[in-house]
Parts: structure tokens; C-alpha cells; sequence
């Protein structure tokens, strides 16, 4: 196998992976109604505490946790299916910087509810990291449903 | 337009991948949700509503408020009235914890048609203090030197009485004799022959008494209630329930107020029944140290606990009680003590049974006490099939042995370490109560209750509860009986302290078994334990 096609295999992976945690996270909070992020977003700390405790106001929470749900589907979706798995990388980016910035592993902060060691860096914002790098290394020409798009242009 | 076996699988190779993800969290969700509902389904608990009260109509019922000092201000402002310092300290307390709700939970708050009419304080600075802030031009209040002039004046339908201990029953007897409706802060009595008084006084009078124990009024108090009834503890043998402070305020150690001397404190009439001694601002301030004035753990903070759970068992006044304890953590004179164990023995108490008939029967009330501590120690009551934690929220646990839950402990649907019920009222709502002392009262479900998520001060629903029923009738839920059980069962337990014996209630006579040679009421008051060193001017 020449080496392009190793690193498309190996970043066709990663998406897969990153497509099926997302996926996951959001069906799991869609089949339980009584799930909600006003727990996680009541006791932010760090710099945007205040941003995330309004994000937690009763007036705001209902779509505060639809709209998160809607996004962890969206992702898991786009990259499972290989299909605008740009936009998908972005709503991923973009999910994981607010719950890298609303518990940030900073110095001095407590870390609630972590299973591991962190400063600076966790596991958000390696995910961050490779979701960047789906972003520009879009694979579902090769496994997705734009293959057979491509298919289709060349039958033509 | 041709596609190969090998295009769909590259091109559509997600899919599958997808439906299995969405079929695992799915069945996952749903199966776990289905396990929840079967076990609640079978312990069949409601979650209690707030209570419903008809409303305060009609003319404002003029309320007088008897003792302006800590509780007198805070009983105010559950009546709506806030003195402007409090209104400028919580601003700024707000400024540097935005979380701090105090205030806006006091603007929020539903307004009662009441009238401060009058206030009685002999400090005072404390009386102008309530002046300042809540005479104006169109309801002027007055200032009254004494509780019987106030009482007598015609002019106030009912009193809060917030003084403290040995002013508790007369003040009470003399407003119910007068027909001026009561509230009193706990403990309801400082002696057991006024307790006696006291309950006849009430039962004689048609005005409305109510005792402040404002926990009654906490959701999860009655959901608590619900609970037991339906035997999901099963026999309840043991209750533990605890007091643990570390701090000044806790300790009773008030601020000794720069402006009290001889000339704004009204001493003879702080003393009265109270042996006589020189003007002392220790004594003034800190009176829940001294046996004269207060009751210490017994009187001030073992009432709480009683009552909160005699609210939910309706367990009435202990056979018997024993306890132990002394000055261990705060030496500075005081004469109540600091360390107390408290057991109360309720031998035919029972709440009915999974096992066998005539196996289980009695419980014992198991209150322990320190000042010099403040880990949470949250109160448990272990029963036969369960374990509850009572507090704001309430937590069950199923036990290893239970006859009750035994199949579905045995099938993997239960298990000991895993709570079967949990039922917070606040889960909607951000807590922020800032101080130790005022935590240490919110863990157990003193002071906040949450009606449909929104923070409700509980002594705001007391005081409500007992100003409809001055207005349109019905009960209070802690009128003279619960009073007197309160009043009886601290009592023995001061007495017990004292005398380091056990002391005895004769359900048939309904009094407490004298012991030859004491007078008990003596040795309840006796303030011998009095340093005299540390009687001085402070």
C-alpha cells in the first residue's frame, strides 16, 4: 500500500472514532429526558465562569441542552457518514472549546469529575486537535457517501 | 451511473456503524430508564407539593415583633421587612458573590397583609434600628417599653416573639391570656412547670399559637414523611442525627455591641426570673451560653433535630433519655454545655414491619452534638429495608438484609451501595448560602425550600401558614402539642445532662417521674457551673 493511502486509512479511522463518541454522547442524552447540562454548566470555573453559570439561567437551559445534543448528533453523524465532515469538524471544534474553557485544567482550579491527571492539556482539546486535522484531511471521497458522489461525476 | 459491491461498501460503510452506535445508546438509555421506573413505580413515593394556604385577606393583621436581636431581624424579613443596613450589606455582599441570592430571594418574596404595628426591644439601639427602617409616615410604629404594654395596648393582633429563652412563656401566656395571637421561637419553654402553662394557656385562648419550627414547611420533609408512611425504610431502629460547628457565630459567641451599656440596655428587665447579677454583655449578647437564659445544645439545636423528625415519625415524647457531654471546645465560661450525646429511647415506638409480626419494635433517637467540629455529619435513619439521609435532599439506600427488597437485591435490580430514590427539590436551582452557619442550617433543610425550583424561605411559608390561620382558621403544623412534645423531650434531656441520670416520661400522667430529693426545675435553671471569674463587666 503506498503512503498516501496508509495515512487516508489511518485518519479514516480517527474519524470514525471521534463520529462514533460523539454520536454516542447525543443519542444517549436524546433517549433520556431528564438529562441536562445544568449541573456541568452551574459549577464552571476559570475565566468564563460567568458566560457558562447564565448559559445554566432556567430560562435559557431547555435550548442550551437541545442545541447541545442537536451538535454532538450533527457531528457524530457528518463524520460517521463521511459526508460534510468539514462543517461537522467545526461544530466538533467548536463544542469542545466550550467544555475545554468551561472546566479548564488551569493551574489552581479543582478538577471535578476527571478520571486522569491534566494541566493544560486534556482530552477536549486533543480531540480539538484531531478534529483539526479531519478539517483539512477530508477523507469521505475515499470512505463516506461522497465516494459515490465522485462515483456518479465520473459515470457521467 | 454503476456502482460496484465495493463502491456501496466504501461509499455507505457509516451507516451500519451509525445504526449500531444509535442502537447501543438508545437500548442502553431506555433499559436503564426502564429499571428506574420499575423500582419507583414499586416504592410509589410522591414528591410533596408545596402546601396550599388560603390567602391573608382583608384588613393587614397588626403584628408586633418582641426581641429585635439576630432572629427578631430575620423573622422580620420572612414577614417582608428588611432594615436598610441589611438591604446596603447584602448589595454589597452581592458585588463580591454574584451567586449570593439573599437579596433577590427577599425582593422575590410574596407579600403578606401584615403591618408592623409595634416593636419591644430593651436594647435601644436594636428598637431605633427597627424605627429607622420600617416606621414611616403612613404607619408609624411604636416603640413599646414593655411586652405588657404591648400586648395590652389593643392596638397589635399578634406577636413574634424572638427574645430569649426564660422570656419565651411569659411573653407567650400573657399574649394568649390577652388573645393576641403567638409566634414563638424554640425551644417553646425554659422550664417544665411553664410548659405546663403554657399549653393550657393555649388551649384555653382563641388565639393562634405556632412554635417556630420552620422545617415543617421543607419539601423534603414531607416527601419524607410519604416515604416512611409507605414502609419503605421498613422498622426504623436507629436515627442519627447531629450538630457539628467550628466557628464563632456557632458557638454563640455574638459581637458584643459597641453601643450597649447600662443606659441602652433595660438589664433588669433582660434578667428577670434570672438570678440577679450586675450588667454583663457577655451575658447580654451570648445568653445561650448560661443555663439562666438559654438551654444550650439541648434547648437551642437538639430541638431542631427533634422536631424534624418527630415531624416526619410523629414519634411524641421519648420513654426516657440519657445523656452525656461537657464544655470541651469553648472554655470561656459558659455553663451549657459544648459536647453533648443525647439518647432517647421510644421502646414501643413502630412503624410496621416487612418480617415477621412481634420481631421488630422500639427505636432509639440518637442525637450527638460538638462545637468544635464542622464535618457534615447528615442525619440517617436506618431502617430494616432502608436507609434514609434527610436533609434539603433526601437520599434512600436499599439495605444488604432487607426482607422487602430481597428478590430484586438477589436479581442485580438493587443494590446497597446504589440509592433507589433520590429526591432533590432544589435540583433546578443554583445554591449559593454563603456562611458555615447558614450552610450548616440549609444541609438540613432549615432554611430553603424550592417550590417548582425557585428558593422559598421556609420561615417565610411558617410565618404565612400561621398568619392564614389567624385570618381564615385551620391548624399550624407546629402548634401547642408539638410544642410541648419539644418543649418535654429538650428538658429531660438538660436534666439528664445535669443530673448524669437517666430521666423518665410516665406516658399516664404525662409528666416527668420525680426523682427523690430533686427539684427538677431548680436544677434545669441552676447556673452553678458559673465560673464566677468570668462574671465580670466584659
Amino acid at each position: 500500500m503506498e503512503k498516501k493511502s496508509k495515512i487516508e486509512i489511518s485518519v479514516i479511522i480517527l474519524r470514525v472514532l471521534i463520529g462514533w463518541h460523539f454520536l454516542y454522547e447525543g443519542i444517549v442524552k436524546l433517549y433520556n429526558p431528564d438529562w441536562t447540562a445544568f449541573g456541568y454548566l452551574a459549577s464552571a470555573q476559570g475565566p468564563f465562569k460567568s458566560v457558562f453559570s447564565a448559559l445554566a439561567n432556567e430560562s435559557v437551559i431547555g435550548w442550551v441542552d437541545t442545541l447541545n445534543m442537536a451538535a454532538l448528533m450533527v457531528v457524530g453523524i457528518t463524520l460517521l457518514l463521511g459526508i460534510f465532515e468539514k462543517m461537522g469538524a467545526i461544530v466538533g471544534i467548536g463544542l469542545l472549546a466550550m467544555y475545554y474553557l468551561s472546566h479548564p485544567p488551569f493551574p489552581g482550579l479543582t478538577q471535578l469529575n476527571v478520571e486522569g491527571n491534566y494541566w493544560l492539556v486534556n482530552k477536549n482539546l486533543i480531540e480539538m486537535a484531531a478534529l483539526l486535522l479531519l478539517y483539512h484531511f477530508p477523507t469521505g471521497y475515499r470512505f463516506g457517501i461522497k465516494n459515490l458522489r465522485k462515483h456518479k461525476t465520473v459515470a457521467q | 451511473m454503476k456502482w460496484t459491491r465495493r463502491d456501496l461498501l466504501k461509499g455507505l460503510g457509516g451507516l451500519p456503524i451509525l445504526g449500531a452506535v444509535w442502537w447501543a445508546g438508545a437500548s442502553n438509555t431506555v433499559g436503564k430508564r426502564r429499571e428506574r421506573s420499575v423500582i419507583l413505580e414499586q416504592l410509589n413515593i410522591q414528591p410533596s407539593l408545596p402546601p396550599a394556604v388560603p390567602g391573608i385577606s382583608g384588613e393587614p393583621i397588626r403584628v408586633g415583633i418582641i426581641g429585635f436581636g439576630i432572629r427578631g431581624e430575620q423573622l422580620c424579613r420572612s414577614l417582608g421587612f428588611a432594615t436598610k443596613e441589611w438591604i446596603e450589606d447584602m448589595k454589597v455582599e452581592v458585588q463580591e458573590n454574584p451567586n449570593n441570592k439573599g437579596l433577590e430571594d427577599f425582593m422575590n418574596q410574596e407579600k403578606l397583609n401584615v403591618q408592623l404595628a409595634g416593636v419591644c426591644d430593651i436594647f435601644d439601639y436594636r428598637a431605633e434600628r427597627a424605627l429607622n427602617s420600617f416606621s414611616t409616615e403612613e404607619n408609624k410604629i411604636k416603640r413599646y417599653g414593655t411586652y405588657q404594654e404591648m400586648i395590652q395596648s389593643g392596638e397589635i393582633d399578634a406577636v413574634v416573639i424572638a427574645t430569649p429563652d426564660h422570656w419565651h412563656a411569659p411573653i407567650a401566656i400573657e399574649a394568649l391570656n390577652n388573645g393576641v395571637h403567638v409566634y414563638v421561637e424554640k425551644p417553646m419553654t425554659h422550664t417544665i412547670e411553664e410548659t405546663y402553662r403554657l399549653r393550657e394557656a393555649a388551649n384555653n385562648s382563641n388565639a393562634v399559637f405556632a412554635v417556630g419550627h420552620q422545617h415543617r414547611q421543607t419539601l423534603s420533609f414531607r416527601t419524607a414523611r410519604d416515604i416512611v408512611e409507605k414502609g419503605t425504610l421498613g422498622h426504623v431502629s436507629l436515627i442519627q442525627t447531629n450538630t457539628n460547628r467550628n466557628d464563632d457565630n456557632g458557638a454563640w459567641n455574638y459581637e458584643l455591641h459597641e453601643k450597649a451599656n447600662p443606659n441602652t440596655i433595660d438589664w433588669q428587665q433582660f434578667l428577670g426570673s434570672a438570678p440577679q447579677i450586675p450588667f454583663n454583655k457577655n451575658h447580654f449578647f451570648r445568653w445561650r451560653k448560661w443555663w439562666a437564659y438559654g438551654s444550650g445544645l439541648s434547648g437551642d439545636l437538639l430541638t431542631h433535630d427533634y422536631d424534624r423528625l418527630n415531624c416526619v415519625l410523629n414519634m411524641g415524647i421519648p420513654e426516657s433519655v440519657m445523656a452525656s457531654g461537657g464544655v470541651y471546645t469553648h472554655n470561656d465560661g459558659r455553663n451549657v454545655p459544648d459536647v453533648m450525646q443525647v439518647n432517647m429511647e421510644f421502646p414501643n415506638f413502630t412503624m410496621g414491619s416487612s418480617q415477621v409480626k412481634g420481631k421488630e419494635r422500639g427505636m432509639t433517637f440518637c442525637y450527638s452534638a460538638t462545637l468544635g467540629n464542622g464535618f457534615n455529619r447528615p442525619t440517617i435513619l436506618m431502617g430494616h429495608d432502608g436507609t434514609m439521609e434527610l436533609g434539603n435532599r433526601l437520599t434512600i439506600w436499599p439495605d444488604g438484609g432487607s426482607t422487602r427488597y430481597a428478590e430484586m437485591l438477589e436479581n442485580g435490580k438493587m443494590s446497597p451501595g446504589i440509592p433507589i430514590y433520590q429526591y432533590n427539590p432544589g435540583a433546578n436551582a443554583p445554591d449559593a448560602v454563603s456562611s458555615a452557619t447558614s450552610q450548616y442550617f440549609a444541609d438540613k433543610g432549615l432554611m430553603w425550600t424550592y417550590i417548582d425550583g425557585k428558593r422559598v424561605d421556609s420561615t417565610f411559608l411558617h410565618m404565612r401558614e400561621w398568619l392564614s390561620a389567624i385570618r381564615n382558621g385551620g391548624k399550624v403544623s407546629c402548634g401547642i402539642k408539638e410544642g410541648f412534645e419539644e418543649a418535654i423531650a429538650a428538658h429531660m434531656a438538660g436534666l439528664s445532662w445535669k443530673l448524669g441520670k437517666r430521666i423518665e416520661w410516665d406516658r399516664e400522667t404525662e409528666t416527668i417521674k420525680p426523682i427523690e430529693g430533686v427539684d427538677l426545675d431548680e436544677v434545669l435553671l441552676s447556673n452553678e457551673m458559673i465560673r464566677t471569674d468570668y462574671i465580670t463587666v466584659s
